[in-house]
């Protein structure tokens, strides 16, 4: 009988144990957000969104953090999603259990493992300097499109997994050649999978600076870019700058930015689970 | 038409071996740079020496000094995401109520989505402030804040892997312990942890080797200053928030600090690799058991 109430008791205790833990990781996810918000409101209007950076912490806006941010995803979007996208419907569909299809699924799942420094390393080293492209918006989004391509490649695969086969099969028996068959039943009906999976990857590649950092991506950049090759700074990259300054009105405007950051990064998320629920419930 | 089909088969393919260029690409820059990084500096000073700085009059090229950083602020993220991504894991599994579980899991999850910039900021504000009025001598910048905070970002990782591999065991195994008159605790610990055992060292494989590679928590909130020491209140540095300084400076191209950072980069390439590799060989070993 004591046994039985040792057990039961230790039982009752991991219980109490599990729940707070799971309530302490929410419960420090609201300190975050608190803390940030309350230093961070005061900044957040118009002019510091639309200020330039600068030296003094008061007058210091976002505004070419966001339209460098603004550049990088759509250059981001234009290499990754095609390429990340072909190469999913290849591995799906086309490739042949073979050596080569092996390498490349170990391959793409080392690939999603290497840290995103190694990627700034990897764009120092070919586009800035091997093809002489400069600490510029190109070297800073064919980085991101390579850091990115592993989780557009796998969300991809999965949702050309999820299609029924009853669809591909009937679109064969119509007489459908394989492309078509793949552009007209296939990608319409894994859209919702695949376009989730573009959205997080997007959101991940909102918040990096590591490898932008190393790229050349700048703290200080007085003007808004004018070309793909011109140099650009992004909101990490300034909040990053703000953070390292000892003046506490710089600590202020980076609570302001990552409010910005934050609310662009959630937002993002929450459509994605949205559009996932809505194709899940679609699929079946 | 067919030639069509042809074509369109070609561009797929080559699309998908753009991530076989992407990983030589990867490992050819690395080398290349660190072939000429060493060719100045021995490999054995490189592996034994405790002092690295190379920014210095008086350089010494020991990346111990980075290494035992980076291993540092892993470990205490470890100590702090293990047992509590583990806990959670297991009280969603095991313990809460279907719908609570489908709520709470997102949430967790929002804390993976925070870019690691944020992070840094709450290392450097909030927390290390907030452990001085425990500890009044921890330093500004030390790897214990760091550490910590980088714990909370991998929770949600060991915490989603872990449940995943705990629902995956079959029912049976779990009905079978009941049936025996196991509580839920003796359950959990003596049939369903073992049972997915495979599933769980996997993610704890994974969050060690993001926490070595992580860079933007300990770039801001753990310091600059490379030391061979296991006190986690001072200062250190790691060999990602080192690739960070010398990239925000002027290093020129060809010179010896620039070629450090390569260096440097390819260790930690190597570190991960190996984890990477090791959870890989695990998953696919033991992923036939239960199918």
């Amino acid at each position: 009988m004591n046994n039985f109430r040792k057990n039961k008791l230790i039982d009752h205790g991991f219980k109490i144990m599990g729940m707070l833990f799971t309530f302490l990781g929410i419960l420090i996810l609201i300190i975050l957000i608190y803390n940030i918000v309350r230093v961070g409101y005061t900044r957040i209007n118009w002019t510091f969104l639309t200020s330039l950076p600068s030296r003094k912490p008061e007058s210091a806006g976002i505004y070419t953090a966001i339209i460098g941010t603004l550049d990088l995803m759509l250059l981001t979007v234009l290499f990754a999603i095609p390429v990340g996208v072909g190469a999913g419907i290849y591995l799906e569909e086309y490739a042949k259990k073979s050596r080569l299809s092996s390498l490349l699924e170990i391959n793409i799942s080392n690939l999603a493992g290497v840290p995103s420094i190694i990627y700034g390393l990897l764009g120092l080293g070919i586009f800035v300097r091997f093809f002489n492209f400069g600490g510029s918006i190109l070297s800073g989004s064919l980085t991101l499109s390579l850091l990115i391509l592993p989780i557009i490649i796998v969300a991809t695969r999965e949702a050309i997994k999820a299609v029924p086969h009853s669809l591909k099969e009937a679109s064969f028996a119509l007489g459908a050649s394989k492309w078509q068959t793949i552009k007209d039943v296939v990608l319409p009906s894994s859209f919702g999978g695949i376009l989730t999976g573009i959205i997080l990857s997007l959101s991940r590649a909102i918040g990096e600076t590591a490898p932008l950092i190393v790229v050349g991506a700048m703290a200080y950049v007085p003007f808004v870019p004018q070309s793909i090759f011109d140099t650009f700074s992004v909101l990490p990259m300034q909040i990053f700058n703000w953070t390292t300054r000892p003046q506490q009105g710089f600590a202020i405007a980076a609570s302001g930015a990552i409010i910005v950051l934050l609310l662009i990064t959630f937002i993002m998320n929450g459509i994605a689970v949205y559009f996932r629920n809505r194709w899940q419930k679609k699929l079946q | 038409m067919k030639y069509k089909e042809k074509l369109i088969e070609i561009s797929l393919k080559f699309c998908a071996s753009i991530t076989i260029f992407t990983t030589i690409g990867i490992i050819a820059v690395l080398l290349f740079e660190s072939i000429s990084f060493f060719r100045e500096v021995s490999i054995f000073e490189f592996l034994t020496d405790t002092q690295w700085t190379p920014l210095f009059t008086e350089k010494h090229f020991g990346i111990l000094a980075l290494v035992s950083g980076t291993f540092l602020t892993a470990a205490i993220a470890i100590a702090v995401a293990l047992p509590i991504g583990l806990s959670i894991a297991i009280y969603l599994n095991m313990y809460a109520p279907k719908s609570f579980r489908k709520t709470l899991k997102p949430f967790l999850e929002i804390l993976a989505a925070i870019p690691t910039v944020v992070y840094g900021f709450f290392a450097l504000t909030i927390v290390t402030p907030f452990l001085q009025t425990i500890y009044p001598d921890l330093e500004t910048f030390n790897s214990l804040s760091a550490g910590v905070v980088m714990g909370i970002m991998i929770i949600p990782f060991i915490s989603s892997l872990s449940e995943d591999a705990l629902y995956a065991v079959p029912k049976s195994l779990k009905l079978a312990a009941f049936g025996m008159g196991s509580t839920r605790f003796q359950t959990a610990f003596k049939v369903m942890v073992p049972a997915a055992s495979s599933g769980i060292i996997v993610s704890v494989i994974l969050a060690i080797s993001r926490a070595i590679g992580e860079t933007m928590i300990v770039a801001i909130a753990a310091g600059q200053q490379p030391q061979f020491t296991l006190d986690p209140t001072v200062p250190v540095q790691t060999i990602t928030s080192y690739i960070v300084q010398v990239s925000s400076g002027d290093a020129p191209q060809g010179s010896l600090e620039y070629k450090t950072i390569f260096a440097a980069g390819l260790t930690l390439f190597l570190f991960t690799f190996t984890l990477n590799s090791i959870s890989f060989w695990i998953k696919k070993k033991y992923q036939e058991k239960y199918e």
